[in-house]
């Protein structure tokens, strides 16, 4: 039976405060008129005048003089609402039309930041329960004495998914402007939202999102009860049920994923749509969590609590890990380079603000999420050294947090992105959140299945 | 100097694992083993080097991107860099992803190939290559031992296989 150590337990919880803290300074922060701006750019000089240049830039693209075309492009939601309330040409309704844009993308920072984090760990548990349900489907013989971790990882699905549903019921209500389909003066001037809100409208997206809540935390519950439940049983007849439930899951999840990944990431961009997108998001999501069940699995095993874990486990999480890194890197060059090939003009916008605006991010994730996975874990001995995985895992999960970030921030805040204080305390905050349900999950249940068929084959794994 | 090997045949991979273990122990020296198919873990029981096929896969892996790279960069972008629908051909950068998918396959063709060939030559695999097979049943379902008698006692290393479980024990003399 693991006890949740008090060191970490107060770790956690720190995180938690100095996260909520910084939280509620970045909201304090955000300007609340166009004059805050005003005076933030005033006292940012040197900084100020690139933020305009970049900004007057923007601003002439969403003209409405030009072509239709170039509308598109710029993509500039909050310039087009402007639009409608000042006169074209006047150099002071410009200006102010410059702060207004400048002030909505400031005010959706801490939002973002939130929304980026809050998704980025809900989406670990989500993979959890994939990887997991794959193992059981697929009578794996390596990794029951893994499912305990498994299960304790996705404790945080419960928690997790229902603060995304709360932020999403956020924008709903206007609270912020993630989602500029959410908002009725966008719309009414934007022909492509508005040909689309059979699908993009409130009350149905918070429908589907219940949905998908309700069906993956009722398979989270089953699961997780008829696996504790084996463990009294006196035959082997739950085990086939949860091999049922985890092959239904699989099928639910497939389906409802690839949905969950137009509602609530695709949808920030409503002029743009991609095909692969469902699997792209998919990828990032089962090598974020095989990565997580590594580290857990280690941290667990280095604390001696994992008593049948051996270097072969960690071997086989590894070879996860290198595979699925390799999996995502095909998924967003696949993405990528078809629409940088046929560069149609309404779809290449999405790379075009990417690598113009966030070059490093965008770039840097590549080199974080497949150089350094391939090159420390393609040596078979690599996959066995802890320090090595440890590395290794640390970099993929940076790497996936800038994955989430490069696909949310430049529809909510454009070019005024910085990893701050906003980004990090919201880290913090859902990273302790994290580390808090998903221990307290593993000290709820003793860490080796007893009664799972599979069990002593993978006590005895060897590879 | 004419060598001795004394060869013995055993029927079942478990014995012969068995066997490698008690010869190891007893310091002889076993020069070959033939058996009809892998046995799992007998590389490790005779223990042999293990194999470095993979760095040598990995290395010609970085060749075949190289090639790749140097082909593509001169055809397209130093030889003749022509406008083709439109594709930057300023610099390789410029049109990188359109050249990834041959740098990837030729990267696997090279890895694949020249280890396949290097797995050949070390293994000294050719066509026409004549069989070294002592016992044909070594194909089918026996497993042949050869061990080195130079130094020892025939009679005591016959009666120490014939121990390990041995089925057959020939002397042989070249």
């Amino acid at each position: 039976m693991y006890t949740l150590s008090s060191r970490l337990k107060l770790t956690a919880i720190i995180f938690m405060i100095v996260g909520a803290i910084g939280l509620v300074y970045a909201f304090i922060a955000a300007p609340d008129t166009i004059e805050d701006v005003k005076e933030m750019m005033a006292a940012d000089a040197h900084h100020g005048s690139e933020e305009v240049a970049v900004v007057e830039n923007d601003v002439h693209l969403a003209n409405p003089e030009h072509s239709e075309d170039e509308h598109i492009i710029a993509e500039d939601h909050e310039g087009e609402e402007a639009h409608g309330e000042t006169t074209h040409g006047d150099e002071a309704g410009h200006d102010n039309e410059h702060y207004e844009h400048l002030l909505h993308q400031l005010q959706n920072k801490p939002w973002a930041a939130v929304y980026i984090a809050a998704f980025f760990f809900f989406m670990i548990a989500l993979g959890t329960m994939a990887f997991y349900a794959i193992q059981q489907a697929a009578q794996a013989g390596w990794s029951p004495v893994l499912f305990r971790v498994m299960e304790g990882i996705t404790a945080y699905l419960l928690p997790g998914s229902i603060i995304m549903f709360v932020l999403l019921a956020l924008s709903g209500f206007h609270f912020n402007h993630l989602f500029i389909w959410m908002d009725p003066e966008v719309v009414a001037h934007d022909e492509i939202i508005q040909n689309k809100t059979a699908y993009l409208n409130v009350p149905f997206l918070l429908i589907r999102a219940a949905i998908y809540i309700a069906g993956w935390n009722i398979f989270r519950y089953l699961l997780r009860r008829n696996s504790l439940r084996l463990d009294e049983a006196t035959d082997d007849r739950l085990h086939k049920t949860n091999f049922k439930l985890a092959a239904g899951f699989l099928v639910f999840f497939l389906v409802s994923e690839s949905m969950m990944s137009w509602d609530w990431i695709m949808s920030v961009d409503p002029h743009w749509f991609s095909t692969l997108f469902g699997w792209y998001v998919f990828a990032s999501m089962i090598v974020s969590a095989v990565t997580v069940i590594a580290l857990v699995t280690i941290y667990l095993k280095s604390r001696g609590f994992l008593e049948y874990v051996n270097d072969s486990h960690i071997h086989d999480l590894a070879k996860f890990m290198f595979g699925f890194s390799i999996f995502w890197t095909y998924l967003w060059f696949s993405q990528f380079m078809l629409i940088w090939y046929s560069n149609i003009p309404e779809e290449v916008t999405y790379f075009i603000t990417r690598i113009d605006d966030y070059t490093l991010p965008f770039f840097g994730m590549v080199v974080m999420n497949f150089v350094f996975p391939v090159l420390l874990l393609m040596n078979s001995d690599y996959k066995r050294i802890n320090l090595f995985v440890i590395m290794a895992g640390i970099i993929i999960l940076c790497g996936h947090y800038m994955d989430i970030f490069v696909m949310i921030m430049p529809a909510t805040v454009g070019e005024s992105w910085f990893i701050g204080i906003p980004e990090i305390s919201a880290l913090l905050l859902f990273a302790g959140l994290f580390v808090f349900v998903v221990f307290s999950g593993l000290t709820k249940a003793p860490l080796l299945p007893k009664r799972n068929p599979f069990i002593k084959e993978s006590k005895h794994f060897h590879y | 100097m004419a060598s001795k090997v004394i060869h013995a045949i055993y029927t079942d991979d478990d014995l012969l694992l068995q066997a490698v273990k008690q010869v190891r122990d007893a310091r002889y020296h076993i020069a070959e083993i033939y058996s009809p198919f892998p046995v799992h873990g007998l590389d490790k029981a005779m223990g042999l080097e293990p194999t470095r096929l993979a760095i040598a896969s990995f290395l010609y892996g970085l060749v075949g991107m190289s090639v790749a790279i140097l082909m593509m960069n001169f055809i397209m972008i130093s030889d003749w860099p022509q406008d083709i629908g439109g594709k930057p051909s300023f610099s390789f950068l410029q049109n990188l992803p359109a050249f990834v998918p041959i740098i990837f396959e030729l990267t696997v063709f090279f890895a694949a190939h020249l280890m396949v060939i290097t797995f050949y030559m070390r293994s000294k695999l050719w066509p026409f290559k004549a069989a070294e097979n002592p016992d044909v049943r070594t194909t089918d379902d026996h497993f042949l031992m050869e061990i080195d008698a130079a130094n020892h006692s025939v009679e005591d290393l016959s009666k120490f296989l014939y121990d390990t479980g041995a089925l057959e024990i020939k002397l042989i003399e070249n």
